[in-house]
């Protein structure tokens, strides 16, 4: 019997109702469970995601692409099938995509974390029969803190470098984590909040759907320098660019998932790693499992192979790997 | 422990040698001469043994964690680090925290190797369940024998002599040798100024940096000394109060490895000490360095070992005599001195003095270091004669001018993911020569590559991968890098017939396909040439 999804060439595939969830070759219907650009791929014939998400489709593919927007919750009748969009907590608009056929439902996480970050519509579990779930840290050894408890890490770094009379700059991805940085910094009003453009475009964006973020652009004509105290917020490919000369005496820190390992840290030769994910631990994957009910789990970009192991042999579900080519982005850039 | 790790910290959260010093000088000034004595053990490396084998701490972490073992084994390829993936490992627990002191931990390492496996997984549960943050990181590092602090010796140094407002070159001295911190005091090991220190006690080692210029800038030939670098051990005899001690650069006291050498404490007078390059010597030349590793690792060396291996020390330099310190006397002066003391025929089977090489200049000096293998030494070391005998690595009096290493095209064949700061991250290579149409694995090498080019590899490994096999990955044979390494011997342990001393990357020759490749013959040829 043919499986209500599967992976081809093209992403994931759903032949009754013949669309794609975040492929990642060009095709006619693409369902996009967010706007990161490893699942939002350009070329597609149309687009059908969540509200949130539209307004970033169109700052990065452009404007003249077919977009059909829903809500989460709504009913979207294909051939028969029904689809519909449930926040998975990774950014603003994320969407996990519920596929229902005949009785049996499919649900395919996209990025996602059950942790809220104050900003993003917080995780609902969907239970179903069937859950391709990604596993970007899927491994014990991430264990990730609330990221309140991270904002006031970060917020107490940033009074620290004041104190010692130089910038911080915090490098996170333009996408989703610098709105929920920023969002935590609406108080900080005496002190100057700057933005890289990768960042103020995404903000400009959303300001659309009614989102406003605190920042100033730092425009890059005329070139100006940081202020002294402020905070800045950079893409991690600023680091070592021409750009970071304009940030005067300066500390660095990277925010990710990836700055819970050491090295990979000092790899990076920041000054501090602020372990801030937008994607679920080890626990947080585990808890989803539970939450949703799913008998048959399908593990997709990430520790894939050593999570489909642990959940086969320690927790007795038959688990198998889904090959896609979702990246991990959180080092990435837009 | 709790001040300790903050700095740890300090330290490990900046890349700036300023404030790397900065933050030592601080924690000088705040605790008590006994931490502070554990605290300087620790960041020069003078650290625990491991106590405990690995493979027990695994099997407890994971029953503690709740994991099986495979998924511990998979968390510590992708952390790249024991000490650390047990942290990461440990549940978070109910309870309370406890700081113990540095001395309590020290003491700990001690006794764990005398316990039995339950009294040792019973003292690790309490430590791995009260210990929390950089502590319980600290804890497991020293329990795997791999603590180390970012800073370089130097720089401790540099701290405590502004903490102690001594000057380096004393501190540098005083914490030569070795030196147990459960049997020291903080005011042993720092006497008041003007305290002679115990007679067992090496100078710090003068070294050289290589060679940074053209030789033709460092002027006049003449005005410098010209020695054949030799492959063997640095080390330092030191003939006091009537006894002979022979320490390494490591400092590691040598002196029962060495019987030769027994007969100088009758033969040298009181207060000489020599340094020099300890060496496998027979028959007017040295022997190849491999063979001086087999003997230095045995407890108990035959007397057809001895006959077989016999060593020497090529003495280079003099730095005490008739108990004076002479080491700012220029070095014309101290060589003259060395020969006056060392050329005694009764000497000259164990000790023998560093030749004088000759060249009218600097090309010359250049031909015979292209061809320096031919004459059983790696290069030149060029020392000026007007100067003092240095503490550390310092630049400007001493150079070392090596021969350029072997080289051979080879084809990555397997990529593993790295250790500390390269954890995570493709950067250990397997490399392979053609043997007909297969490619025959003969080196691994992990260095010589920029961030920049291990970046765009390991991206390029994660997407040519053809087979996984625990943390080691088999990629398509495609890209060709240039391999050096310093010598070749005959070896029966690897596939390839060949065993090669320090391989690294020279170059990613982008430029080259895996078809021209050398091959296994052009390894053969080389060994044959230059094997030891």
């Amino acid at each position: 019997m043919k499986r209500l999804l599967q992976v081809n060439d093209r992403g994931i595939y759903c032949e009754r109702a013949d669309v794609y969830i975040d492929p990642w070759q060009p095709v006619q219907r693409a369902l996009i469970t967010h706007a990161h650009s490893d699942h939002a791929r350009r070329g597609n014939g149309q687009y059908l995601c969540h509200h949130d998400t539209a307004p970033i489709l169109t700052l990065r593919l452009g404007t003249d692409i077919r977009i059909q927007r829903v809500s989460y919750g709504e009913p979207i009748q294909i051939n028969g099938v029904t689809f519909s969009f449930h926040p998975a907590g990774h950014i603003l608009g994320s969407a996990q995509i519920r596929v229902a056929y005949k009785g049996e439902i499919w649900v395919v996480t996209g990025d996602y974390k059950l942790l809220n970050d104050g900003l993003s519509q917080p995780y609902e579990p969907v239970v179903c029969h069937h859950l391709i779930t990604e596993s970007t840290f899927g491994l014990p050894v991430y264990a990730f803190k609330s990221p309140f408890a991270v904002y006031k890490e970060i917020k107490d770094w940033w009074r620290e470098n004041q104190q010692a009379g130089v910038n911080t700059v915090l490098l996170c991805y333009a996408l989703g984590k610098a709105q929920s940085i920023l969002n935590q910094l609406r108080e900080e009003t005496d002190v100057p909040i700057l933005l890289h453009g990768a960042v103020a475009n995404v903000n400009g964006a959303l300001a659309a759907r009614g989102y406003h973020f605190p920042g100033q652009w730092m425009e890059t004509e005329p070139v100006t320098k940081a202020p002294k105290g402020a905070l800045i917020l950079a893409p991690p490919s600023a680091l070592g660019s021409p750009w970071m000369r304009r940030m005067g005496n300066y500390r660095v820190a990277l925010c990710s998932g990836w700055m819970q390992l050491r090295g990979a840290r000092r790899r990076r030769g920041v000054d501090k790693g602020f372990v801030l994910s937008d994607h679920c631990d080890f626990r947080q994957l585990n808890e989803a499992i539970d939450l949703t009910g799913a008998e048959h789990i399908y593990v997709t970009h990430g520790y894939e192979s050593q999570f489909t192991r642990w959940v086969r042999e320690e927790r007795g579900l038959p688990a198998e790997i889904m090959n896609t080519l979702y990246e991990d982005m959180e080092l990435e850039e837009l | 422990m709790r001040v300790f790790a903050q700095l740890f910290e300090a330290i490990d959260s900046s890349t700036k040698t300023s404030r790397k010093v900065a933050a030592m000088v601080d924690y000088f000034d705040r605790v008590s001469d006994e931490e502070k004595l554990f605290a300087v053990a620790l960041l020069i490396g003078n650290k625990p043994k491991r106590p405990v084998a690995t493979t027990s701490l695994r099997e407890w972490a994971s029953a503690l964690a709740g994991i099986p073992s495979w998924l511990f084994e998979e968390s510590y390829y992708a952390v790249g680090d024991l000490g650390e993936t047990l942290t990461l490992l440990m549940p978070q627990q109910s309870r309370p925290e406890e700081t113990p002191t540095l001395k309590a931990v020290f003491a700990t390492m001690t006794a764990l190797r005398k316990y039995s496996p339950m009294e040792q997984r019973e003292t690790l549960y309490t430590f791995w369940t009260t210990l929390r943050g950089t502590a319980l990181f600290l804890f497991n590092k020293m329990l795997t024998g791999s603590l180390r602090v970012g800073v370089s010796r130097k720089l401790v140094i540099n701290a405590l002599a502004r903490h102690l407002d001594r000057d380096e070159a004393t501190v540098a001295h005083q914490l030569m040798g070795k030196w147990d911190p459960l049997t020291t005091r903080f005011t042993d090991l720092f006497p008041q100024q003007g305290t002679a220190l115990p007679h067992h006690i090496p100078y710090p080692f003068y070294l050289a940096y290589a060679l940074d210029r053209e030789p033709a800038d460092l002027g006049d030939i003449n005005n410098w000394l010209l020695e054949k670098k030799l492959d063997g051990i640095r080390g330092q005899l030191i003939r006091r109060n009537g006894e002979l001690f022979i320490w390494s650069r490591g400092e590691d006291l040598l002196t029962d490895k060495f019987p030769e050498f027994g007969p100088l404490t009758t033969l040298l007078p009181d207060g000489t000490v020599i340094d020099g390059e300890i060496i496998p010597w027979k028959d007017g030349h040295p022997l190849p360095f491999a063979r001086m590793q087999t003997r230095i690792g045995r407890k108990n060396l035959s007397a057809k070992m001895l006959q077989e291996v016999p060593l020497v020390m090529v003495c280079f330099d003099l730095l005490e005599y008739e108990g004076r310190d002479i080491r700012h006397e220029p070095l014309l002066i101290r060589r003259a001195q060395l020969a006056a003391l060392i050329d005694n025929p009764a000497l000259q089977r164990i000790l023998l003095r560093s030749e004088e090489m000759a060249f009218p200049d600097w090309q010359a000096a250049a031909d015979f270091r292209e061809r320096a293998r031919q004459f059983h030494c790696e290069g030149l070391m060029l020392k000026q004669w007007q100067s003092a005998y240095g503490v550390g690595r310092r630049k400007g009096d001493w150079w070392k001018w090596k021969a350029d290493p072997f080289s051979i095209d080879a084809v990555m064949i397997y990529a593993q993911s790295g250790h500390g700061r390269r954890a995570n991250l493709y950067t250990d290579y397997t490399f392979a020569v053609w043997d007909g149409d297969t490619l025959v694995p003969f080196a691994k090498a992990y260095s010589g590559l920029t961030d920049t080019e291990i970046k765009s590899l390991d991206r390029w490994i994660k997407q040519n991968t053809v087979e996984k096999f625990g943390p080691v990955r088999r990629v398509k044979p495609v890209h060709v890098f240039e391999i050096g390494f310093e010598g070749v011997q005959a070896s029966n342990r690897h596939k390839s017939g060949v065993a090669l001393r320090f391989p690294r990357m020279l170059r990613w020759r982008l430029d080259k396909t895996a078809a021209e490749a050398n091959t296994k013959d052009d390894l053969l040829d080389l060994l044959r040439l230059y094997g030891q």
